[in-house]
């Protein structure tokens, strides 16, 4: 039930009019997006619209954040609830800073500011794990999933130890009724269980076949709270594995929610699974170890949230893709795929999945798209901690674009693949990668956010599905 | 006469890397392999120690580099790196080429008092010092372009993410001269700095992936180390870079569109 306090004031309902007036403006004057703008205008006119949001979703709040994975864990959440009979409320395709929250209660709010059926619905938001400690409080989530912490847009963040830090203070004033779900395999998120009095459920993966043979450079955990040197029995990626400190001798929790064997395939993976003991088969719509991780984190906080185990199995079977991240596409009698690439940890994921899904020496065709702005990271030094070297030897195809598609083709040459062309212009790059793709074949396309997003409108044109601001704001 | 690089086969430089497992937060391995893939058109092999925490210094050493890390990185280190100082200080005054970038750069200086306050000891390759102001004051973040003291080098260009002000002593000479950007404290118009064949400085991005000249410079400062100043190994013929040279064209126009033209301070 809704309590009467929980009724918008005057001041509420004008901004939430005013914003989703200013969306469509910025739509009609054909101004791409137009997803930003709804939520920056009404919050700024009523500040206190987010804490208004969370405390109407009748059934509480989860929130998804880290550096990895929070859009398709978010959407693989929401599929599962909506398989469950719930309406989630969730904001827009990676628009996780407040603006974004605000947008999607706009989306949802009725003449009256009140959201329809508010008592039944729970609010899935993906939150930027920078700006997460500060909305924390006001969003008093029920549940609250980590999935991992990586380096990632430093210019940004200035450290990567500060993000970590914060989410620490948060979580120590964080109330008994609110459940984490942890990654068990990422010491930086399992240790965030000292010093708070929530519950906790975790994840991770328990199969050594899928495990890396060395340890990875892009490894941001190297050492444990105590001060003394991490240890693995197992990486499966960057400085996620089976870990132990060689100090204090705290070690990486058994996962309550543990992926027992992971069978990796091109264009998704079969994983059995064990939920508190109850043996069961996901499988994972999208290629790749790290979906594996999103898919394990969603069930989990679906399990805190009390939906049948079943109903997950059949929910993560037939979810799709989320927004951008592995969408595919049929374009001139090519498969074109979409992926997102922001940070070393997520391009080595990705690589690795390209080269598993490629065997016996079959050829790579990429479309790599480097671009500088804020939301890419303006420093685009981290693709020499990316692994580029792991496709040296193995036939790949590359056409280099964006912003900074030199500073990719020389990464690229560095790593001994000498790039096919450098197009910085997108619909050209585009031509080009497709003409070296031959029909049939499958082009890929690795791309830092704006880039995606650039050339997920310019492929979607081609083949004729919805631009990015009809699908991402309905 | 021109030596070509045919003619020397077998040169080689020996390269230390330091505490490359705990200092390498803005991607300095990019130039560790940027070296190596440059050395290789030059003919001339990389012989690489890795130094970490509790490893002992090789004998001599051609090429020294450190990247940069967080305060709870720099801590680590610190100690051992200042009881590697004597070393260090005395390669460097034998002509070893050095690197040392961000936070290396600072503990290769003489001390660095850190955001929480705690002074660290420095190697002392450099008379500089470096303070973190408060939690107040702004890092220094951005697209940096600066023109370099040493000759031959011209521009570099990188990204530049540092909290800490350094601060050079009267027995230090700048690495270059910012542009566009902060650079050692954004006040003075230095960046960096230089002794002999060692360069410290602020510029990751990666720096020597897309500053060549830079790179060539580095390589035969530690030829010359190892095969002495007037040795046919030490010779480097001259050639292009053109995927570098292009990717240091794109980052100098990202630089000047984006980052403020270098005022100095007027106090």
């Amino acid at each position: 039930m809704v309590a009467p306090s929980n009724a918008p004031t005057v001041r509420e309902r004008a901004a939430l009019i005013l914003g989703r007036a200013a969306g469509t403006a910025a739509r009609r004057l054909g101004r791409g997006g137009g997803t930003a703008l709804p939520g920056l205008v009404a919050g700024a006119l009523a500040p206190s619209l987010l804490g208004r949001l969370a405390r109407q979703a009748g059934q509480g709040v989860v929130t998804v954040t880290g550096t990895n994975g929070k859009t398709t864990t978010t959407h693989l959440l929401a599929a599962i609830l909506r398989a469950h009979g719930v309406r989630p409320l969730t904001n827009p395709s990676g628009s996780n800073l407040e603006r974004g929250l605000v947008a999607a209660y706009i989306e949802d709010a009725l003449p009256d500011g009140r959201i329809a059926d508010a008592e039944h619905r729970v609010g899935v938001f993906e939150v930027d794990e920078a700006v997460l400690a500060r909305l924390f409080p006001r969003l008093h989530p029920r549940v609250a999933v980590f999935l991992n912490l990586f380096r990632d847009q430093l210019d940004r963040y200035g450290e990567v130890d500060s993000v970590g830090e914060g989410w620490g203070g948060m979580l120590a004033r964080a109330s008994r009724d609110c459940t984490l779900v942890l990654n068990a395999d990422d010491p930086s998120i399992a240790q965030l269980t000292h010093g708070t009095h929530a519950g906790v459920i975790t994840f991770g993966v328990d199969d050594a076949a899928v495990r890396l043979p060395r340890a990875e450079h892009a490894s941001d955990a190297r050492f444990c709270r105590c001060g003394g040197r991490f240890a693995y029995d197992a990486i499966y990626m960057g400085h996620v594995g089976v870990w132990r400190c060689t100090s204090c001798g705290e070690r990486r929790p058994v996962p309550r929610v543990s992926a027992r064997r992971v069978a990796l395939r091109p264009d998704g993976s079969t994983v059995e699974v064990a939920i508190d003991g109850a043996l069961v088969t996901f499988e994972v719509p999208m290629a790749g170890l790290y979906s594996v991780y999103n898919a394990l984190a969603a069930a989990a906080a679906a399990h805190a949230l009390g939906v049948p185990v079943t109903t997950i199995v059949r929910a993560l079977g037939e979810a799709g893709p989320a927004f951008g991240r592995q969408e595919q596409f049929d374009i001139d009698g090519r498969k074109v795929r979409v992926l997102l690439a922001k940070n070393p940890a997520g391009m080595n994921e990705l690589l690795r999945a390209l080269v598993a899904g490629a065997p016996d020496g079959q050829p790579v065709h990429l479309l790599a798209m480097l671009n500088d702005g804020v939301q890419d990271g303006q420093d685009v030094s981290w693709i020499y901690d990316a692994d580029i070297e792991v496709l040296a030897g193995h036939p790949v195809t590359v056409t280099c674009s964006g912003d900074r598609a030199d500073d990719f083709a020389l990464r690229w040459h560095l790593a001994g693949i000498d790039p096919a062309a450098v197009v910085p212009d997108t619909e050209a790059a585009i031509d080009d990668a497709l003409r070296r793709t031959p029909a049939g074949g499958r082009l890929d396309v690795v791309a830092t956010y704006t880039a995606m997003i650039d050339a997920r409108e310019a492929l979607a044109r081609r083949a004729g599905v919805a631009a990015y601001w009809e699908k991402a704001a309905r | 006469m021109t030596v070509g690089d045919a003619s020397t086969p077998g040169r080689a430089i020996r390269v230390v890397t330091l505490y490359d497992d705990v200092m390498n937060v803005y991607a300095d391995r990019g130039n560790l392999i940027a070296l190596r893939a440059r050395a290789a058109e030059h003919g001339v092999g990389v012989e690489v120690t890795a130094v970490s925490l509790g490893d002992p210094l090789p004998p001599d050493a051609d090429l020294v580099l450190i990247g940069g890390g967080q305060d709870r990185e720099q801590r680590r280190i610190a100690d051992e790196l200042a009881a590697h100082g004597p070393a260090l200080r005395a390669w460097a005054g034998a002509g070893t080429a050095m690197l040392a970038v961000c936070g290396g750069f600072q503990l290769f200086g003489r001390w660095y008092r850190d955001a929480s306050g705690t002074e660290l000891p420095g190697a002392g390759v450099f008379d500089v010092t470096t303070l973190a102001p408060g939690p107040g004051a702004a890092r220094c973040i951005g697209d940096i372009l600066a023109a370099a003291e040493i000759a031959g080098v011209g521009e570099v260009v990188g990204f530049e993410n540092h909290g800490g002000r350094t601060y050079l002593g009267p027995g230090a000479y700048p690495f270059a001269r910012v542009e566009f950007g902060r650079g050692n404290n954004g006040e003075d118009g230095t960046e960096g700095a230089v002794y002999r064949n060692a360069v410290g400085t602020y510029l990751h991005g990666s720096l020597l992936p897309k500053n060549p000249a830079l790179l060539d410079w580095l390589i035969a400062a530690a030829l010359r180390h190892r095969y002495g100043e007037s040795a046919p190994e030490a010779t480097l013929t001259p050639r292009p870079a053109p995927y570098a040279e292009r990717a240091h064209a794109s980052a100098s126009a990202v630089a000047r569109r984006r980052s403020p033209k270098f005022e100095p301070v007027v106090k």
